[in-house]
C-alpha cells in the first residue's frame, strides 16, 4: 500500500486541487482529499504552481534497440521519455532486425518491463523487413503478449497500393491501425529539403510537398473502400490539412499526427541558423517546410483535423550528424521537449489550452493506440498516470542535459517554455523534481 | 572582404569589383615573362579535391603557385559519401597541417560551409554539388567585362541545366549584384520550382532570347539527365536548346558566347560555334587563373598592392 498526496495541482490549468493517489489509482481528487492531516500518507508532493496533465503519450518513437544501441536503447529512451513527461510510448518497427514478427516486438515490451521508466507500446512493421513485398505476421503480433494495434513501415511508405490495401483490410480483424509514413517513393528520390525557395537556392534535391500528399489521399480513399482505420504519421504541409479536412468531413476513420518540430521550425533553418547553414541537425524526414506549412498545421491541430502530437523521436549519434548535409541522417530527438515546444507553438499562441494540450497529447493518441490504461482524466478511479508541469520559467535548451543517448535536438541553443517537474507512472514517481528518481 | 568565399551571393557589390580590379592588375603580371609574385611565400594553400576536376583543380593550383604560396594536392575522391574517412576528420587533418586556406571541390551542396566550421584558414569553392561556383562566376563576370567593357546593363542569357547547375546559381546571384540583367533559358523539367524568386527573368524559348542577348552562356548538359526523363532525347534537346549555326545568327553582331567546359560539343553547342571568334572559351580559362590569384591573395595576401615587390 502506497500513498501519494500531491498538493495544490492546477488540474489541466484550473484553480489547485489535491490528487491523493493510492496503489496506482486515483483515489480522490478535491480541495483536501482524504479529511485533514490525519490519514496516512506515504509521500507528499508539493505541486504549487505546477499543470497537472494526464501522462503524455506519443505515437511515434524511436527507441532505436535491437540494432542501434550507439544512438538508443529501449532503457535510455525511456528515461528520456519519462523526463519529457510521458507514460507510454509506441516504439517504431525500423529496428535491426526488424520488429516484424511476434519475438522482436515481443522482447522490446519486455525490456520496456524491466526498465520500467513509461510502458512501452511496440509498433509491429506492415510488410517484411520493411521491404514493402509481403505483410508481416500482423495477426501473431497483435495476438503476441505486445498487443501489438498500431503497424508502420514508418521511415518506408507502403507505397504499394495493393498492399496497402490489404494491411488497411487484414488489421480491421483485430482492431487495428496502419500508420503510414506518406512518401512516394519516386518523387523523392535523393530529397534533401523541402522543394521550394530554400532547396532552390542551396541546392539541395527537393521533397516535393505533393509526394506526401498524394499518398494521404490515396490512402484516405483506400481506408474508406475498405472500411478501416487509417493514421497519417507526421503530416508536414498545408496541403495534406487540406486532404485530412476533406477526409474527416466524409466521416471516415482516418487520424494524423504532427510533430514538435514541424509546428516550430521551417526550411529556413537549413540556410539560416544559428548553427550555420546547412547544418544537418536540421534533417528530418518529412523535411520542415514553410511557415505557411507551420500556421496551417497548428490551425489544423487546434481545430482537430490534427488529432495528435507525435514527437517522432528520432536518436542518431554525433557522427552520422557531422558531416555534410547529403551524407547525414534524417531525424531528430524529440522527447524531453515535445512539451516545451507544444506549448511556445500552441499554448502560447492561444491556440490550445492545457486541457487541449492534454487532449492532443494524451488522451487522442491513446485511443489510437488502444492503450486502454493511458489517456484518462485526471479524477477517482483512474490509473494515476500524472505530468507536473511548469509553465512559467524558459530556458536555453542545452543538448548536454538530456538523458537521451543521442545530442541531436535541433531547438540547440534556442529558449523554450516550460519544464517537466514530475512524471507518474500508475502512481510511481519516475521523475521528482525534474529529475529521473 | 570576408575570410571565406563560399557563396556569390555573400560578396557585395564593393567586394565583387574588387576581385575584378585586383585580377586586371594581375592580368598585367601575367604578361610578364616573370610571372611569379612573392605575395604569398610561406602561406600554404591545400586543394581538397573530392570530385575530379583537373581543369580546375590546376587552375588553383597555377594561380597559388604564381603568388608562391606553397600547394598540398590533396585528392580525396570516395568521401564520407562512401564510407572513407570523415569530412570533419579530413579537415582537422589540414588544420593540423597549418592550411592557411582550404579550395574544396565537393559533391555535397553545403560542404565547403561545414569545413568552415571545422578549420581556421580561409575556406574557398571550387564547386559544391549543385549550390554554387563562385570563382566561375568570377572569373565569367572578369571575361565578359573584358570584352564588352561594362557588366552594369549586359543582358546575359544562361542556357541549360539551371537545375543542376553551381555555375549558374553563382552566376545569377553575382551579375545581378553587379547590375547585369539575366534570363535563364531551359525545359522546365530543369529549372527549380521556386525560379520565379530568383532575380532573374525565366525563358523556355531560346529562339526568342538570343536577339535581345549580349553573352550567351551555355551550360552542360549531361546526358545522364535523359534518363531520369528531364528530357526525351539528346537529339530533342538539341533542337530546341542547342547553340548551333543558324541560332547563333541570330545574336547580334557583337555579343559573345561562353561556356564554363567541359562542352558537349553538338550536344548544347555546336563546334562551329564553339571555335568562332565571338567564343571566350579558351580565354576564360586563362582568366580563370587570374580571377583566382586575386581572390587568394585578397583572402590571405592583406593589404600590399597586388603587384608590389616584384620579383
Amino acid at each position: 500500500m502506497s500513498t501519494i498526496l500531491i498538493r495544490g495541482a492546477r488540474i489541466l490549468g484550473a484553480d489547485p486541487r489535491d490528487i491523493l493517489i493510492r496503489d496506482g489509482v486515483i483515489a480522490e481528487v478535491g480541495e483536501r482529499p482524504g479529511g485533514r492531516e490525519d490519514h496516512r500518507v506515504d509521500q507528499i508532493v508539493d505541486a504549487d504552481g505546477l499543470i497537472a496533465l494526464p501522462g503524455l503519450v506519443d505515437l511515434h518513437t524511436h527507441l532505436r534497440e535491437p540494432g542501434r544501441e550507439d544512438a538508443e536503447t529501449v532503457e535510455t529512451g525511456t528515461r528520456a521519455a519519462a523526463r519529457g513527461g510521458f507514460t507510454a510510448v509506441h516504439a517504431m518497427a525500423n529496428t535491426s532486425p526488424v520488429a516484424d514478427t511476434a519475438g522482436v516486438v515481443e522482447q522490446v515490451w519486455h525490456l520496456g518491463r524491466t526498465y520500467g521508466h513509461c510502458d512501452v507500446q511496440p509498433v509491429g512493421a506492415v510488410t517484411s523487413g520493411l521491404e514493402g513485398r509481403q505483410l508481416a505476421e500482423l495477426g501473431a503480433m497483435a495476438e503476441s503478449a505486445a498487443r501489438v494495434r498500431v503497424f508502420s513501415d514508418d521511415g518506408m511508405c507502403v507505397s504499394d497500393a495493393v498492399l496497402m490495401r490489404r494491411a488497411l483490410e487484414y488489421v480491421k480483424a483485430f482492431d487495428g491501425v496502419v500508420a503510414q509514413h506518406a512518401q512516394e517513393p519516386r518523387l523523392t528520390e535523393g530529397a534533401q529539403l523541402n522543394e521550394g525557395e530554400v532547396s532552390a537556392r542551396l541546392g539541395l534535391t527537393g521533397w516535393p510537398a505533393v509526394a506526401e500528399e498524394a499518398i494521404i489521399a490515396r490512402d484516405c480513399l483506400l481506408a474508406a473502400h475498405v472500411g478501416s482505420r487509417l493514421h497519417v504519421c507526421h503530416v508536414s504541409t498545408a496541403g495534406s490539412v487540406e486532404i485530412l479536412r476533406w477526409a474527416k468531413s466524409k466521416g471516415w476513420d482516418v487520424t494524423a499526427e504532427v510533430t514538435p518540430h514541424h509546428l516550430l521550425l521551417t526550411d529556413s533553418c537549413a540556410e539560416k541558423s544559428p548553427l550555420g547553414p546547412y547544418n544537418p541537425i536540421y534533417k528530418v524526414n518529412p523535411p520542415l517546410r514553410t511557415a505557411e506549412d507551420v500556421r496551417v498545421l497548428r490551425e489544423a491541430l487546434a481545430d482537430g483535423t490534427i488529432d495528435c502530437v507525435a514527437t517522432d523521436h528520432a536518436p542518431h549519434p554525433v557522427e552520422d550528424k557531422e558531416t555534410e548535409w547529403a551524407a547525414a541522417a534524417m531525424g531528430m530527438i524529440g522527447l524531453e521537449t515535445a512539451l516545451s515546444a507544444v506549448q511556445e507553438a500552441m499554448v502560447e499562441t492561444g491556440l490550445l489550452d492545457w486541457a487541449g494540450v492534454a487532449d492532443r497529447m494524451s488522451a487522442r493518441p491513446a485511443r489510437i493506440g488502444r492503450l486502454a490504461g493511458h489517456g484518462h482524466p485526471i479524477e477517482a478511479g483512474a490509473p494515476a498516470n500524472i505530468t507536473l508541469y511548469d509553465p512559467s520559467v524558459r530556458a536555453r535548451v542545452d543538448p548536454t542535459a538530456m538523458v537521451s543517448r543521442s545530442r541531436n535536438t535541433p531547438y540547440e541553443g534556442m529558449t523554450l517554455p516550460g519544464r517537466v517537474v514530475a512524471t507518474f507512472l500508475r502512481g510511481r514517481p519516475t521523475v521528482l523534481e525534474g529529475k529521473l528518481v | 572582404m570576408k575570410r571565406h568565399l563560399i557563396s556569390a551571393a555573400d560578396l557585395t557589390r564593393d567586394d565583387a569589383l574588387l576581385i575584378l580590379d585586383t585580377a586586371e592588375e594581375l592580368a598585367r603580371v601575367s604578361e610578364r615573362s616573370i610571372k611569379k609574385l612573392p605575395t604569398l611565400r610561406g602561406r600554404t594553400v591545400v586543394n581538397l579535391f573530392f570530385e575530379d576536376s583537373t581543369r580546375t583543380r590546376i587552375s588553383f593550383e597555377a594561380a597559388a603557385k604564381r603568388l608562391s604560396a606553397d600547394v598540398i594536392n590533396f585528392s580525396a575522391r570516395g568521401s564520407s559519401l562512401s564510407k572513407g574517412e570523415s569530412l570533419k576528420d579530413t579537415a582537422l587533418t589540414l588544420e593540423a597541417m597549418g592550411a592557411d586556406a582550404v579550395i574544396i571541390r565537393h559533391g555535397a551542396s553545403g560542404a565547403p560551409h561545414r569545413l568552415a566550421g571545422w578549420v581556421h584558414g580561409s575556406v574557398v569553392n571550387a564547386g559544391d554539388g549543385t549550390h554554387e561556383h563562385p570563382t566561375q562566376a568570377l572569373l565569367d563576370a572578369f571575361s565578359m567585362r573584358r570584352r564588352m567593357g561594362r557588366l552594369d546593363g549586359l543582358k546575359v542569357a544562361i542556357v541549360g541545366d539551371v537545375l543542376h547547375s553551381r555555375v549558374a546559381r553563382s552566376n545569377v546571384a553575382l551579375l545581378h549584384t553587379l547590375g547585369a540583367e539575366v534570363t535563364l533559358v531551359a525545359p522546365p523539367t530543369l529549372l527549380p520550382v521556386a525560379v520565379g524568386t530568383w532575380p532573374c527573368q525565366v525563358s523556355y524559348d531560346l529562339d526568342a532570347v538570343l536577339p535581345k542577348t549580349d553573352v550567351v552562356m551555355m551550360l552542360r548538359v549531361q546526358l545522364e539527365r535523359m534518363n531520369a526523363a528531364y528530357f526525351p532525347s539528346a537529339r530533342e534537346y538539341s533542337r530546341r536548346y542547342g547553340l548551333d549555326r543558324d541560332r547563333f545568327a541570330r545574336l547580334h553582331d557583337d555579343a559573345i558566347v561562353m561556356h564554363p567546359g567541359p562542352m558537349n560539343r553538338g550536344m548544347e553547342i555546336s563546334a562551329e560555334v564553339a571555335d568562332s571568334a565571338r567564343s571566350t572559351i579558351v580565354e576564360q580559362v586563362g582568366n580563370g587563373v587570374t580571377v583566382r590569384m586575386a581572390v587568394l591573395y585578397l583572402l590571405l595576401g592583406g593589404s600590399e598592392s597586388a603587384i608590389g615587390g616584384t620579383e
